[in-house]
Order: structure tokens, then sequence, then C-alpha cells
């Protein structure tokens, strides 16, 4: 991939191919474009304008306690559900390996995927942070600083956990799992509602969790400007896990 | 090395939940020629390609392309060969020229898409979004997308699958174009007329192994062998009449009231034909005398039964 042979574009000029056709790919299709979107905004919107959680907010606002919940939830439609979706579809009908022949090959298709999923993910935090901010959200600079690294952190797991789901299961069986994922994960799995207001051992599953690392790193970063520990070690530790296996589990037919 | 082949397969072996679908496959496709890899379906076609590819690990035997290996040497060797997956392997999602565009990029000196799009026959469809498109639109695209990269060797898994006659002469006119300029053009195909009209080279595929090969010439020409069709009363005994036809005819009833005589036909052959039918009082409705047709090799050689 360092190495451009005879006759290939240049390494990079292929990545930004691939990136751009990766995004648009996403930002094009009204599904996709639904749950990466308009679904947080939805959820940010209902959660600070209607009482609709009976949660203690720690004194602040209900806008700066559930706008961090909601970027990490935004994270996870990218990564995770639309990535997953997408994958699987392009699996099965040739795609993947039809560019994987071309100049590009499988690891710039990877990284082209990854850095797609990247430009959408800003495209997120931009549309999100304006909206919370007409809102009334005023987060502090290094507050957003941390809070992007975590948001990397989060989607490099949950990307990870979409290609191994996309690369082992039926496509049909990937749109299911992954909408499902989503929706349980967003309920209970410490994303928006924090993990320690979770009932009986949700607590404490929920912070071993990709989403209640993500959802608690980004709580701390935008609330006490700090980023836990913790949360870097679960994010890591499940980006190495799903990562080594959808790298060895990964089918290409 | 200008004499070494694009394409080097020897022994190829792969093997599918223990099953081998390609069973010691010898080919060779050389630069310059159009192979045709003829089988019916499930002989290990589609298999055998994928293996030069890359897209598959052989479970045997060696593959050299353009002197390389698919596999250790795949991104030497991306961007010297096009391919055309029997699936179509496009995006759905995506407009037609801005998917021939995406492939383009790739490629340090593509070809000129303008002049692809009027030899294919894509601008009526440049602005339609992949999923709407019918089959052998798909088919162009893709053919389009194989070797806008300039490339030395293309693969083509069933390039005139789903597609109208006037799709598939533009198809062959450009593949003859390819060939002239030097590339080697493997492909697939269970259409004779295609193996007839463009291959320099056949290969007869069945059971995961070449069966026979050559130029078409070579293989339907089996000598003065000629192929005689006639139509007549149904149930006439064949045995009779190849023995009134003389030595070194078959004759089979091919379907009720349809009869194949095999062999050294000759001007004779046909008085004695015509003067034995008529002792029995039976018309022929139709007498045709015909070189074998590459159709009558790959039957005789993989059998008439369905599969």
């Amino acid at each position: 991939m360092t190495t451009t042979h005879a006759g290939a574009a240049p390494t990079w000029r292929r990545i930004v191919a691939q990136t751009d056709f990766e995004a648009r790919a996403i930002l094009r299709n009204g599904e996709q474009l639904l749950v990466t979107i308009v679904v947080p905004i939805l959820v940010l919107i209902g959660l600070t304008s209607v009482d609709v959680l009976d949660i203690d907010t720690e004194g602040l606002s209900p806008i700066d306690f559930f706008t961090p919940g909601v970027l990490a939830l935004a994270v996870m439609t990218s990564s995770f559900t639309s990535q997953a979706i997408s994958a699987a579809f392009d699996r099965r009908n040739g795609v993947l390996r039809l560019l994987s022949t071309t100049p590009l090959g499988r690891s710039g298709l990877l990284v082209g995927k990854i850095a797609g999923v990247l430009v959408v993910g800003t495209v997120q935090v931009v549309v999100i942070g304006v909206t919370a901010a007409l809102l009334g959200w005023r987060p502090d600079a290094l507050g957003i600083v941390l809070a992007l690294v975590a948001m990397v952190l989060g989607a490099a797991a949950f990307t990870s956990l979409a290609l191994l789901v996309a690369g082992t299961l039926r496509a049909e069986a990937v749109l299911a799992v992954a909408n499902l994922a989503l929706l349980l994960l967003a309920l209970g799995g410490g994303v928006i509602v924090p993990a320690d207001r979770l009932p009986g051992p949700l607590e404490h599953v929920a912070l071993l969790l990709p989403s209640g690392a993500l959802g608690e790193a980004m709580r701390q970063a935008f609330q006490h400007g700090s980023l836990p520990a913790w949360s870097v070690v679960v994010l890591v530790g499940w980006t190495a896990a799903l990562g080594w296996g959808a790298a060895r589990l990964f089918r290409w037919h | 090395m200008p004499d070494s082949p694009a394409l080097e397969i020897a022994g190829l072996v792969k093997r599918y939940d223990g099953r081998a679908v390609v069973d010691r496959l010898d080919l060779v496709a050389r630069a310059g020629q159009v192979t045709a890899v003829l089988g019916p379906n499930g002989a290990g076609k589609t298999t055998t390609i994928e293996c030069c590819e890359g897209l598959r690990q052989a479970d045997g035997g060696t593959v050299r392309v353009l002197g390389l290996d698919p596999l250790l040497d795949a991104a030497r060797l991306r961007p010297r060969v096009g391919v055309m997956l029997q699936d179509g392997g496009l995006p759905t999602g995506i407009r037609a020229q801005d998917m021939l565009a995406h492939v383009a990029r790739m490629y340090a000196a593509p070809r000129d898409r303008d002049e692809l799009t009027e030899r294919l026959g894509l601008g009526s469809f440049g602005r339609t979004t992949v999923r709407r498109l019918s089959g052998g639109q798909r088919q162009r695209l893709a053919l389009a997308a194989a070797i806008v990269g300039r490339p030395e060797l293309v693969f083509l898994d069933e390039p005139s699958a789903g597609m109208d006659p006037q799709s598939r002469h533009a198809v062959w006119e450009l593949v003859r174009e390819l060939r002239d300029e030097g590339v080697a053009v493997v492909l697939t195909t269970h259409l004779m007329d295609e193996a007839e009209d463009l291959a320099d080279h056949v290969a007869i595929v069945d059971h995961g192994r070449v069966i026979a090969e050559g130029s078409v010439r070579d293989l339907v020409s089996d000598g003065d062998d000629r192929t005689l069709r006639l139509d007549t009363a149904a149930g006439l005994d064949v045995g009779a009449l190849g023995a009134a036809l003389g030595d070194g005819l078959a004759v089979t009833e091919s379907t009720p009231g349809s009869y194949v005589v095999v062999g050294a036909v000759g001007p004779t052959t046909l008085a004695a034909l015509t003067a034995w039918l008529a002792d029995r009082g039976a018309l022929a409705t139709r007498v045709t005398v015909g070189r074998r047709t590459l159709e009558d090799v790959f039957l005789d050689l993989t059998g008439r039964h369905l599969r």
C-alpha cells in the first residue's frame, strides 16, 4: 500500500477517491441519512424539549447533560449500523471483490471505508453540534478536543464490529442485527442514559461495553474536561479483539 | 520474455468442503489472443478464473499471471489485470458514469472515458443509477470498468450474459480490438457462437478439468467428419440404416423423427440414404449436411443430459 506500482494512481489518490466514494454513498442514501443524521437529531430534540426520562441531570441543563450521549449515539450509527449494512450488501453484490481487483486492493478498500466513516462522522458532529448550540449547548474547547479523541476511539471499535458482522453474516441478517443492536445499546448500553443510572447488573455490564465506554468518555470530556482511562482501555481492547476477529473471519465471498 | 504466456495454470486444484471443483486443471493463455474457457454450469470455470484474479487461494498447483503470483504479487498485478466478474460487482446506488469515473481514478493513465462510453453505448444510461440498469447495460458497464485501466490481461466471466444481439456485437468488436492491441483476453462462456466467433484458443472444461483444447478449427474438424441431420418418420431402425450407409458412420435418433449421422458423409451417403428411405416409404422432410459445430463437439464431450 505504500508503494505505487506502474499503472496505478498514487496511493493517496486511490484512498481519497475511495473515501469520497464511501462518504457520498452514505450521505446520498435516504435510509443511511435517516439513521446517521435524522435519528440522532430527533433524539436530541426529544430528550431536551420533552421530559421523557426522569433523570437527575446533576444540576446540568438537559442539553448539557444529553448532548455528549447523543454524539456518542451518532458515532455508533455511522461507524456501526450504517457501515455494517453497506459493507454487507457490497459484499453480497460482489462490490468488495470487484474493487479489490483494481489497484485499490483490499487494504485500500478498508482504509477508504474507515476514512469514509470519519468524514460522515465529521458531518454528524457539525450538524448535531450546531443543532445543540442552537438549543443552548456551550461546550468548552478542552472538552471538544477530548471528545474528538473519544469519538475516534469509539468509531474504531464500532467499525471493527461492523466489519466483523458484515463479513460473516448474510446481508439480510446484518440488516436486522445492526438495527437491533443499535436500539438495545442505545437504550441499555450506557450511551444516552449513563451506566450508573441503569437498573441491576446493567450498571456494571454497560461500562464494559464499547457503547458505555464511549458514552462515559463523552460525558466526562464535556462535563469534567477529562478522559477516563477505563473508557480508553475498554475501547482500545474492543477494537483489538473485534479487529482481530474481523481480519480472521471476514469472508469476501 | 516476449514468448512467456500471459497466463499459465498448471495442475490447479480448488476444493470446497473437501470436494474438488477444480481438479488438476492446466491452461495457457497468450498475449494478443482470445482464450475461451467453455464449459457447462458448475464445471469450475469461475472458480478457476477467481484463483487467477487473486480472489481465491488455490489448494494445489501453480498459477502464474504475467509471470507473477496472483496472491503474493497482487499489488503489482492489479494495475495490469482487468476483471469483469460474473455477478457484476457494481455498487448499486451510484450513477453509471460515476461508477466508471470512480474505477478510472484508481489508474495512473486510464483510457479515455468518453471514447469508451461511446464504444459501448453507455451514454444513454450514464446518469441512471446502476440499480435501475438492465442486465445487458450492467454487463457493458462492468466491461468498461474492466478495461478502463488499460490492462495487459483481462478476465471476462460470461461477458455477454443477458445482452441483446446489438450489445453483444459491440462487446465482441471491442474484445477483438483488445486482442489486436496485444491484450490477452480470457473469457468464460457457455455460448458456443461466442467461442466460435471470438476465440483463438478454446479450452473445454468439465468436472474441473480441461477435457479438450485447441483452435475452433482443431476442435471441430476431426478429419473428414461431417454431420448429416435428417427429419423423417420416427422409429426407423438406426442399426439397419447405419449398415446401409457404410462403414465409419454412426446413426442416432436424437429425438423421435430426427436423426443424426456423424462420420465421413459423402455424395454416395446421400444417395444410399434416400434409396433406403424410399424402400421404406419414408419421406425426408429435411436433410442438411454440415461440418461438426463446436456445439456438437461440446455436447459429445460433456454429454447431452441435463444437470
